[in-house]
């Protein structure tokens, strides 16, 4: 059997749940030039609020069909009032302070976000079962692919082409692309700078709460952890697409997944090279990449196109 | 405005670290002062309360409690009122030896039930000796932990105030290995494990065996306990033509990679340790887990005559959960504690002298009663001397035991 189609899918989908994420790390970075690193709370949070409209507000046995759009909602509702909030009561206040101190406040947001989903959440002191859509796997060749991963599937490119026209087409869009620019000549156009960055942190928020769902469907189960490590992975994305870029950071994500997948794979196959090749050094030849990019395209690999950091 | 980001800085780090230090808090409520005239001997249960592997650790600290309460009930030891003070270590060795140390501070606690992890173990094991206070695992299957880096070749105890009422895993490995080539008649094996103490060992010594035995190994690889995404893995193990994967470490990575390796269309069964023998990884595995198998330490405690009576005390108890796998041999480890106080104390004319601790750990090792998981007592290096183990099936969405037995070479 010929496994590269497999791993090419599985680190697609793996790439494609980077991306979702990356997209709100590159966008608030392009806008204020704040690394975020509360979004992979986002990302948790948003995936709780999709658990909580499917225990504890539809009635028990609601179709995945009927309950999904609906905990699609619940998960955008949940991380954008929280990452709006965070843009409003912790970034917003430090705006001309050093870049260094929204930094910190980011790690110290990222840590009281685990705690308090941790201490109040309902059993979320474990890992909590998250609903599954039923049916599948479906074979394509010999490639196999779980229902819950054709939600993902779908979503990543559906979000990435509503974003797409979003900042390309609408006026709000076209003053994120003028505030990303040049912050202070915007506010002379007339463009509420304010307000622009409210929306690029719901945006980032609503696309981890779609990745968030995504995870859950595909690993069946949340934790007040999942966001740290996937958030560092999506920075990661971020940066080797070209931070600022919203095209780079889909695509760093999916060659990020598939970068994972393979090294996995095959680089125990390599003469000489069997003890490194197990998924524990999968991270390991990720970021060797992540280095050798960065040697060659310092601004990452769309970098160049400034104009569309947004 | 200066002024103003500095507020707002240290309100967000006071925010976090106050979170933090709610947590590092809790269960902390373990007082000191003697009650109602008599003298009060803490029992110290250090375990993973929270964070995914806390279904096994609640399991520890109530059935420590459990014994303990019986114990003040029955008035095991005349004049002594036992208290247990339980401790999160997360399954971090670090937050495992600040516990210990904290352990080692309260004059009071004359031994310590715990701790789940043979890592966390590793890194209690000599606080614990320097203080001398007696330390009794539940848990830990390490073999290293008590016969020494060189338990292969060279036996060497290593700590003098360290027992466990556990199995090793230089028993527990060979007898899965011996199970699923001659039982379940599986001969081609792919080797998983997480790196850590506990599953890396397991592991090591499940491969020697089936290696032995005749079977082969169609693959190893190691996997990243921090991540959720084994479809890589799933795929080279479908590659691989094995027709069995043993995994080395625990349910929080073993339910997920049992999902997603049957989800990769390889409809082989996961074989693992004590573990994954919980009923979280049902839940996380699902319904593709029918076939799993498990071994655990003991003889099932649901079927022993000696653990009817713990099994209704603990329901009656109104615990919150599940026993779990380490229920029986917690509470057997609480007691040993428990007897050892008992001989100190009647050896010295009703009362606890004033080198307690040392005393108390010297005893331990003659310790000899019949406890829940059967008769509990220490060999010369502190291992428990009942080597039973059994091997647990999934079946209709619940473990099912299916032979009792033990490793014979």
């Amino acid at each position: 059997m010929n496994e590269l189609p497999q791993q090419l899918v599985n680190g697609l989908l793996l790439g494609s749940m980077y991306g979702l994420v990356a997209i709100g790390y590159t966008m608030v970075y392009g806008i204020v030039q704040l690394i975020n690193f509360a979004h992979g709370e986002i990302f948790m949070t948003g995936a709780f609020g999709a658990l909580t409209i499917y225990v504890y507000v539809l009635p028990d046995g609601t179709s995945m069909w009927i309950a999904l759009p609906l905990m699609l909602i619940g998960a955008a509702l949940v991380a954008t009032t929280i990452a709006v909030g965070a843009e409003r009561f912790a970034y917003r206040p430090l705006r001309n302070a050093p870049r260094l101190a929204p930094l910190i406040t980011a790690i110290g947001l990222s840590l009281a976000l685990q705690q308090a989903v941790w201490a109040w959440y309902p059993e979320a002191k474990s890992a909590r079962t998250f609903p599954e859509i039923p049916g599948g796997p479906f074979e394509i060749g010999n490639v196999t692919i779980q229902t819950g991963d054709i939600f993902l599937l779908i979503a990543a490119p559906i979000s990435m082409a509503f974003l797409a026209y979003f900042v390309m087409k609408t006026r709000t869009g076209r003053g994120m692309q003028a505030t990303a620019q040049d912050p202070d000549t915007a506010k002379l156009m007339g463009i509420n700078t304010d307000r622009i960055i409210v929306v690029a942190f719901a945006l980032g928020a609503i696309f981890a709460a779609v990745g968030g769902v995504a995870y859950g469907l595909k690993y069946g189960q949340i934790d007040f952890r999942m966001g740290f490590i996937l958030g560092l992975k999506a920075f990661t994305a971020a940066v080797l697409g070209g931070i600022g870029n919203i095209y780079g950071a889909m695509i760093g994500g999916v060659v990020l997944g598939i970068a994972e997948t393979l090294a996995t794979a095959y680089i125990a196959d390599i003469p000489g090279m069997d003890k490194f090749g197990s998924q524990s050094w999968a991270d390991v030849w990720a970021f060797v990449l992540l280095i050798l990019v960065l040697l060659f395209r310092p601004q990452g690999l769309l970098g160049e196109r400034v104009a569309d950091r947004a | 405005m200066r002024q103003r980001s500095f507020i707002a800085i240290t309100a967000a780090l006071a925010a976090g670290a106050l979170t933090l230090t709610a947590c590092g808090s809790r269960g902390d409520d373990g007082g000191s002062d003697s009650e109602g005239g008599g003298t009060t001997v803490v029992i110290g249960v250090d375990a993973p309360l929270t964070g995914d592997l806390s279904a096994m650790g609640l399991g520890i600290k109530n059935s420590a409690d459990l014994a303990v309460k019986t114990a003040n009930k029955e008035k095991a030891v005349d004049g002594i009122t036992f208290k247990i003070e339980a401790l999160d270590d997360q399954g971090q060795p670090s937050a495992g030896q600040q516990n210990a140390t904290k352990f080692v501070a309260n004059k009071d606690v004359l031994g310590v039930v715990g701790p789940l992890n043979s890592s966390v173990a590793e890194s209690m094991q000599k606080v614990f000796d320097d203080a001398k206070l007696v330390e009794v695992s539940p848990a830990n299957t390490g073999p290293s932990l008590t016969q020494g880096p060189d338990w292969q070749t060279k036996k060497v105890r290593q700590y003098k105030s360290y027992f466990r009422t556990a199995t090793t895993d230089a028993i527990q490995g060979p007898f899965a290995a011996q199970y699923v080539f001659n039982d379940a008649k599986k001969k081609k094996v792919f080797v998983i494990d997480d790196k850590k103490t506990y599953g890396a060992g397991l592991a090591a010594t499940f491969t020697e065996e089936f290696k032995k035995l005749g079977g082969t190994v169609a693959g190893t690889e190691h996997i990243n306990p921090d991540t959720k995404d084994f479809s890589a893995v799933a795929t080279k193990v479908k590659k691989s033509g094995a027709d069995v994967v043993y995994y080395g470490g625990e349910y929080p990575q073993a339910g997920p990679l049992s999902k997603q390796i049957k989800a990769a269309g390889a409809n082989i069964p996961l074989v693992g340790g004590d573990g994954i023998k919980d009923d979280n990884f049902l839940s996380l595995a699902g319904a593709g887990a029918t076939g799993d198998l498990a071994t655990s330490v003991g003889a099932p405690v649901e079927e022993l005559p000696s653990a009817k009576d713990f099994v209704a005390d603990y329901k009656a108890g109104g615990y919150k959960e599940e026993y779990s796998a380490y229920g029986g041999y917690s509470y057997d480890s609480t007691w040993a504690i428990i007897e050892a106080v008992k001989k100190v104390v009647e050896d010295n004319d009703g009362k606890l002298p004033d080198d307690a601790r040392a005393k108390v750990t010297e005893a331990m090792q003659n310790v000899s009663f019949d406890g829940v998981t059967g008769k509990v007592s220490f060999d010369e290096y502190g291992d428990a001397t009942n080597k039973q183990l059994t091997v647990y099936a999934v079946k209709n969405g619940a473990w099912a035991a299916v032979k009792s037995g033990t490793y014979t070479g």
